[in-house]
């Protein structure tokens, strides 16, 4: 490839914006090796500006794998600039990214600033990490998903599974591996799931064991779907209630109701 | 047209699938394919054993890959039936002496001249596990109904997912109808709940097995055990026909004793 078509391309496809959330590349379509190549010339150009800096990368619809984005981080690391967050379209982008512990959103601010004013009056924490990753499919023995927001399940979490989430997790299906909700302190984070039955669930420092097999089964044949979560000091397990029921209020709500019920959780 | 390879493996150790592995093949050859089984287990070889070609063998899977013979000169034939090959694991090596591609190599090799290769898998979900099923076009997950071989299965299909391979489909071994009926083994039902894979067969508790494995000969050779039927009914859906799941309950009473029991109600 000659100079000159470089420079086209890198033209067309690679775009460099700063933004009021700080720089973010774009990389448009094309093949993703002549992207990389216009994107280091490009940077080559004025090192001195990007140096010590960090980026935003938006690679639109792009399917990503998580050894190309290593290469984009490495890259970019040759000229001193740190990769913070991958935009893309691409759901399994988004998922790998946050795997590799990359923001997938830049408007975490501003998504905080629009459910204050939803809610109006009310006192409302917004969790460490309102960014969620949802994953459709069965999580098997020995799989394990680890994400600082909450994570969402569509699908089983089979036994051996793990699931660790510095936010809420959702099951839509069975839960019956190992969850940590709120690992990173928050005690407020919740478990739900259509069947929670899990080996283990664990809620910020709190610790709950799944009652022995012969209980669970005969808990799973009553089934209905079950929020978890933390009430003086230990974790109790509530059968979920309308949506309408609970908010704005559902965590008082809940906490309210868990007095008069204990469940089998200790 | 090509062969198709299928890897017969479990994660679990001792739940069939050398017996299987050698039942299938034997089954597929008698239905007039040209069939050859391939052991993967190098340094723990026994698909030969179980296959009764044991004082065939001059060279083995390692001397293939490394060179020193042509692969023609490590295929068995066996001579009970036609189109029936196999071919060894070495058995003073251990798993590092070949790497994925070169199953990929062997295999690609083989395709041209057979309908079916079926890689005998090793236990563990390690580099043998990773040699196995680079090459498979299909795999069969084999388990018992214990909860720690489907556990195992479990992991196995989720690392199968994960490398891109497929379709994934089930056997379940050595059922034991009498203690399902009792309520002291899990059922059909159970497995598949979990696992969410497609079954392929059900093959039942047969002490023919044990008997046959000793001796050499794969059961489908000789007799018509409910085992033996039971792979028949695998290898005959494996080459696309439908072919329903047996009924495993005890038999019904054969006429006489329908007669004995209607005299003695009189």
């Amino acid at each position: 490839m000659t100079h000159s078509a470089i420079e086209t391309t890198s033209r067309a496809y690679v775009n460099i914006k700063g933004t009021s959330d700080g720089l973010v590349i774009h990389l448009g379509a094309g093949d993703w090796n002549t992207l990389l190549i216009a994107l280091a010339e490009k940077l080559d150009r004025t090192p001195s500006f990007f140096r010590g800096g960090r980026v935003a990368l938006n690679v639109g619809p792009r399917q990503l794998t998580a050894a190309q984005l290593e290469v984009v981080g490495n890259l970019l690391s040759k000229f001193q600039i740190s990769l913070w967050a991958v935009l893309s379209d691409s759901v399994e982008t988004q998922r790998v990214a946050a795997e590799m512990g990359l923001e997938t959103s830049l408007t975490l601010s501003r998504t905080e600033h629009l459910l204050g004013e939803k809610i109006g009056g009310h006192e409302r924490v917004i969790a460490d990490g309102e960014q969620a990753i949802l994953l459709r499919r069965i999580l098997r023995s020995g799989q394990s998903v680890c994400h600082t927001g909450h994570v969402i399940i569509i699908g089983d979490v089979n036994p051996g599974a793990e699931i660790i989430a510095g936010g809420d997790v959702v099951v839509w299906g069975r839960l019956r591996g190992n969850v940590h909700a709120g690992s990173n302190g928050n005690d407020q984070a919740v478990v739900c799931a259509l069947v929670l039955a899990p080996m283990l669930l664990r809620i910020a420092g709190y610790v709950a064991r799944s009652p022995g097999r012969e209980d669970s089964e005969a808990y799973e044949q009553s089934v209905v779907p079950e929020v978890a979560f933390v009430h003086n000091g230990q974790i109790v397990a509530e059968p979920w209630r309308a949506m309408e029921d609970l908010y704005p209020d559902w965590r008082t709500d809940l906490l309210r109701r868990a007095a008069n019920t204990l469940s089998t959780w200790f | 047209m090509g062969a198709t390879v299928i890897t017969i493996t479990s994660g679990k150790g001792g739940v069939g699938k050398t017996t299987a592995t050698a039942n299938l093949s034997a089954a597929l050859a008698m239905r007039g394919k040209r069939v050859v089984a391939i052991d993967a287990d190098i340094g723990l070889r026994n698909l030969d054993v179980v296959m009764g070609l044991e004082n065939r063998i001059v060279y083995d899977l390692v001397n293939v890959v490394e060179g020193a013979c042509r692969l023609r000169q490590a295929l068995i034939k066996d001579k009970r039936i036609e189109n029936l090959y196999m071919i060894p694991a070495a058995q003073s090596r251990d798993k590092s002496a070949i790497r994925p591609q070169d199953m990929i190599d062997v295999c690609d090799q083989l395709r041209p001249e057979f309908d079916f290769i079926l890689i005998d898998s090793p236990a563990g979900i390690e580099q043998g596990f990773r040699n196995a099923i680079a090459p498979a076009d299909r795999i069969c997950i084999i388990t018992t109904p214990e909860v720690s071989a489907v556990r195992d299965a479990d992991r196995v299909v989720g690392l199968v997912e994960a490398e891109g391979k497929g379709p994934t489909s089930l056997i379940l071994n050595r059922l034991r109808p009498q203690m399902v009926q009792r309520g002291d083994m899990l059922d059909t039902a159970d497995v598949l709940d979990v696992l969410a894979i497609e079954l392929l067969g059900i093959v039942p508790e047969d002490e023919t097995i044990i008997v046959s494995t000793n001796r050499g000969i794969p059961v489908v050779m000789e007799n018509k055990s409910r085992a033996a039927q039971a792979f028949c009914n695998i290898a005959a859906r494996l080459l696309g026909e439908n072919v329903p799941i047996m009924e495993l309950e005890e038999p019904s009473p054969s006429w006489l004793g329908k007669i004995a029991s209607w005299v003695h109600r009189k």
